[in-house]
């Protein structure tokens, strides 16, 4: 059977790789005691992947893996069971059991499923944008007028070449407060309850100062925006050199489209 | 949530950021406030090297039994991370509690590999701790250095407080008590190392004085503090089935080196290889109980998740129920997903029907160690593979599909000709020549056989403690000697040759039966820039050299000198249970090419039989037929 996990990735877990991640939740499993499928031959492994794997220094609420199990208890058990061998860091929130292969039109891996997500992107304290956006307020006014141009235009490094990308119609959605966020959001989605997030226990850092913006950025293997990527070119904008090391990216939720209504609903909502 | 001792800037900046923050799996989590001693375990190399090794699993599930002390870790920061700390002064810190090295009770740090030795000045410089012993405060941890270096600890005297001479489970209990009781009563640096110099096992370098001869080799070691002992006698755990079996191991994060549970199966090893300081230093042989093996399998994968488990001994055919374990790990977690992962064992109708288990053929290989090329030598190395066993264990394995062979040999071993290396290529050839002789219909494409050769190096309380290395100049000699030997052979197409670099096994010779002086070499070496000497990429010989120059030392003393039989060694003054005097008899019967039988065949009159247990007390008078069969 086809099960979907979501986790959280927080602390000092964000400098765990992708690839480091899906090794832990291996051993995490046997740990845990779940009855895994295994793939055949000599050197049988766990069939595990994830929607879309995080970049390093990134943390999350809204983390998916999915896995094929043989047998398993109801997913509240295995919630707890999971999480009673989790080590600091990472926090299983969710498990849900998918249709199988048979009764999917075709195999759908939850990484083609994946079109959107929602970041949270925060000034670390102790770093400054620049002398003209020292405060909340400047910070936002000038966010609003980096978005009112017609395009934004960034190089976007292939691997053979550099080309003008314009990523303004990859922003579907920028917010400064969290009611605002949410409003928003609202609007996006196939219905009300179709986002599985839970702002109030987030375990994404909290910085003093307090500027920070929210995104919505188009995700997947078709079309990808880094939330580092849309920073960078607000600094272009403003001409003030980029530091990488100053914001902290917090994923918030990972989307799909609806095919009908292109609406929004979260990964842990579907059934494939 | 711990906080950690980098900033996000530096972890995002270096290789591999995961070495750095703790917080693996198993990590022990005290609260170092509620402790009484603070104790740092360091191994001096990367982390990814440092987390796969059992012995600091081992002590830090020991020292961590104890309420009253927390036990942390540290590793060599990478060159990029000690790049970053020297400019930006930040000083090295433990994983666990992410707090600086310096303000703990103890420092530990093991010493698998001479190669280390710059890593370990590095660790106590970033640590700023003074570098040299005699230059430390009441303020500074007490450095002790374990492990199996220390059965020649003199190069590296200088730079620690003591050391603990044998197995970690017997005296830590009894060193971290005393150190409590003298931290009660206010003792002063001086005197709590006088009270360590009184427990078993322990050398306190600061209390022994060292004299030399004209010709410069050792006059004497004597001791000039009343509490120190004459002889320092190696520690020897007896009752490995009882405790101390680390069953909750740490799992990093990032891929170890040895990334799988590893069950420690014995300790020690009856063959009497003359070559092999593992082989006498951990005599005796001492085997754990099949019930108590089975038992940790069980609980070390399930606390690990491990995907792979693997034995650990340094003869595992050797051990008396290894049918049987290997069996049970196979039937009980091989449906599981669990590899077994095998040690090199002898080729016989069992590891064929083992390794066709858990290996897939075509792509699996299989190890010989005949470290000799022609009999002769192998005699003198008193190592039991015969040629007949090579040749007939092949062609079992061609039969069963196999078609990759690796043959491991070593260049340099005393008496050494030109037709034992010649022998070399000779033996690989006549392996190819078996699988020839299957017909090709029954083949599995061709044959593949790698020889590599390592250099010999002399180490302390071996027979070949005495024995002459050979020079740098020698060694590419003999390579090339071999190279074209290779090249004559009829199937030298299928026959690839792997070779060890000339240089760094020189340095370890040096290290190895070097004495006290060699330690400013290595400070200076250190000082110039010397680090990682293990990896290739940072070896820069030059250095040494320029280090030897400056302080006057022709280290072609320590490696290319016949040792004269009456000779004090630096080491002289460790007790490992095996005399000097059987070492000097079997260094003779290694030059007249005379075999020596194995621990379970008879009793050689070692010396080891003090230790009041293992093989040397049991009767294998009954077992004459297995010995028989397992002569390698």
């Amino acid at each position: 059977m086809k099960v979907r996990i979501k986790f959280q990735k927080y602390g000092a877990m964000k400098f765990i790789g992708h690839l480091d991640v899906l090794r832990y939740f291996q051993k995490a499993f046997r740990r845990a005691g779940f009855d895994s499928e295994y793939t055949k031959g000599f050197n049988p492994h766990q069939i595990m992947s994830f929607a879309a794997p995080l970049g390093l220094g990134i943390t999350s609420d809204g983390e998916y893996l999915d896995a094929e199990l043989v047998t398993s208890d109801e997913p509240k058990v295995m919630i707890e069971r999971l999480n009673a061998v989790m080590t600091e860091g990472f926090h299983i929130t969710g498990f849900r059991f998918l249709k199988d292969r048979e009764e999917n039109q075709k195999a759908v891996t939850a990484m083609s499923l994946v079109a959107s997500a929602d970041y949270m992107v925060s000034l670390k304290d102790g770093y400054e944008i620049g002398d003209k956006v020292q405060v909340k307020e400047e910070f936002q006014k000038a966010f609003c007028e980096f978005l009112a141009q017609e395009r934004i235009e960034i190089d976007k490094k292939t691997k053979k070449s550099e080309k003008q990308v314009d990523i303004k119609p990859m922003i579907s959605l920028v917010a400064f407060e969290e009611k605002e966020y949410q409003d928003k959001l609202n609007q996006m989605l196939k219905t009300e309850n179709t986002c599985g997030y839970d702002l109030q226990n987030s375990v994404a850092d909290q910085f003093d100062n307090g500027i920070r913006v929210f995104l919505q950025l188009d995700t997947g293997s078709a079309v990808n925006l880094k939330p580092e990527l849309v920073m960078e070119a607000f600094y272009n904008y403003l001409d003030v050199p980029f530091n990488k090391f100053a914001w902290q990216v917090h994923r918030i939720e990972i989307y799909t489209r609806d095919a009908e209504d292109g609406k929004l609903i979260a990964l842990d909502q579907l059934e494939r | 949530m711990r906080k950690l001792a980098l900033s996000d800037e530096i972890l995002l900046s270096v290789e591999k950021p995961a070495r750095y923050i703790g917080g693996e799996v198993n990590m022990q989590v005290k609260n170092p406030k509620e402790v009484d001693i603070r104790f740092c375990m360091c191994f001096p190399d990367v982390y990814e090297i440092g987390m796969s090794h059992l012995g600091i699993q081992i002590l830090y599930d020991i020292l961590n039994r104890r309420e009253d002390t927390y036990c942390e870790r540290v590793y060599s920061p990478w060159v990029d991370l000690d790049k970053i700390m020297r400019e930006k002064n930040i000083p090295l810190f433990a994983l666990e509690s992410q707090d600086p090295v310096k303000d703990f009770d103890f420092l530990g740090i093991t010493l698998q590999y001479e190669m280390c030795y710059t890593n370990v000045l590095q660790i106590l410089e970033l640590s700023r701790i003074p570098i040299y012993a005699k230059d430390r405060t009441e303020e500074h941890p007490l450095v002790i250095g374990g492990g199996p270096c220390t059965y020649n600890p003199e190069p590296i005297a200088d730079f620690f407080d003591f050391f603990y001479i044998g197995e970690g489970e017997t005296a830590y209990n009894e060193i971290l008590d005393t150190y409590k009781e003298c931290k009660k009563q206010g003792k002063s640096r001086k005197e709590i190392l006088e009270h360590m110099a009184r427990i078993e096992g322990m050398y306190v370098p600061a209390f022994y004085d060292v004299s030399y001869n004209d010709d410069g080799t050792v006059k004497s070691i004597v001791k000039n503090n009343p509490n120190a002992p004459d002889k320092v006698k190696k520690q020897v755990e007896m009752k490995l089935s009882e405790s101390y079996y680390p069953t909750k191991p740490l799992v990093p994060f990032i891929k170890a080196t040895q990334d799988r549970v590893v069950l420690e199966i014995q300790r020690g090893c009856i063959r009497g290889c003359r070559f092999c300081q593992a082989g006498m230093i951990y005599r005796p042989t001492r085997e754990r109980d099949l019930e108590y093996l089975k038992q940790c399998a069980y609980e070390m994968l399930k606390s690990t998740g491990h995907d792979e488990i693997s034995l650990s001994s340094l003869s595992s055919s050797d051990y008396s129920h290894l049918h049987e374990l290997v069996y049970f790990l196979i039937d009980e977690f091989g449906s599981k997903g669990v590899n077994i992962s095998l040690p090199s064992l002898r080729i016989d109708a069992f590891s064929l029907d083992v390794m066709s288990k858990v290996q897939d053929i075509r792509k699996s290989s299989l190890t010989f160690a005949p470290e000799a090329g022609s009999q002769r030598l192998r005699d003198v190395i008193n190592k039991g593979l015969t040629e007949e066993d090579i040749l007939s264990g092949a062609s079992k394995a061609f039969q069963s599909g196999w078609n990759r062979v690796k043959l491991y040999f070593m260049m340099g071993l005393p008496t050494e000709t030109e037709e034992d290396i010649e022998g070399i290529a000779i033996l690989a050839d006549k392996i190819a020549r078996k699988y020839y002789e299957i017909p090709k219909d029954q083949r599995n494409g061709k044959v593949s056989i790698v020889a590599s050769t390592s250099f010999f190096v002399p180490k302390p309380f071996t027979p070949f403690q005495w024995a002459r290395m050979n020079t740098s100049e020698e060694y590419l000699e003999k390579q090339h000697l071999l190279r074209n030997k290779i090249n004559e052979q009829l199937n030298r197409k299928s026959i690839k040759y792997n070779w060890h670099e000339a240089d760094l096994s020189e340095l370890e010779g040096v290290f190895a039966r070097g004495d006290r002086r060699i330690g400013k070499v290595l400070y200076d070496a250190y000082k110039s820039g010397c680090l990682y000497d293990s990896w290739s990429e940072f070896f820069d010989f030059d250095r040494w050299l320029k280090a030897f120059e400056d302080n006057g030392i022709d280290y072609r003393f320590y490696t290319c000198r016949e040792r004269d039989e009456e000779e004090v060694f630096p080491w002289d003054f460790i007790d490992t249970g095996v005399t000097k005097k059987f070492l000097l008899r079997e260094y003779k019967n290694a030059k007249a090419e005379k075999v020596t039988l194995n621990c379970k065949q008879s009793c050689t009159g070692c010396g080891a039989k003090v230790f009041g247990g293992g093989v040397c007390f049991i009767d294998h008078a009954g077992l004459k037929e297995v010995t028989n069969e397992s002569t390698n």
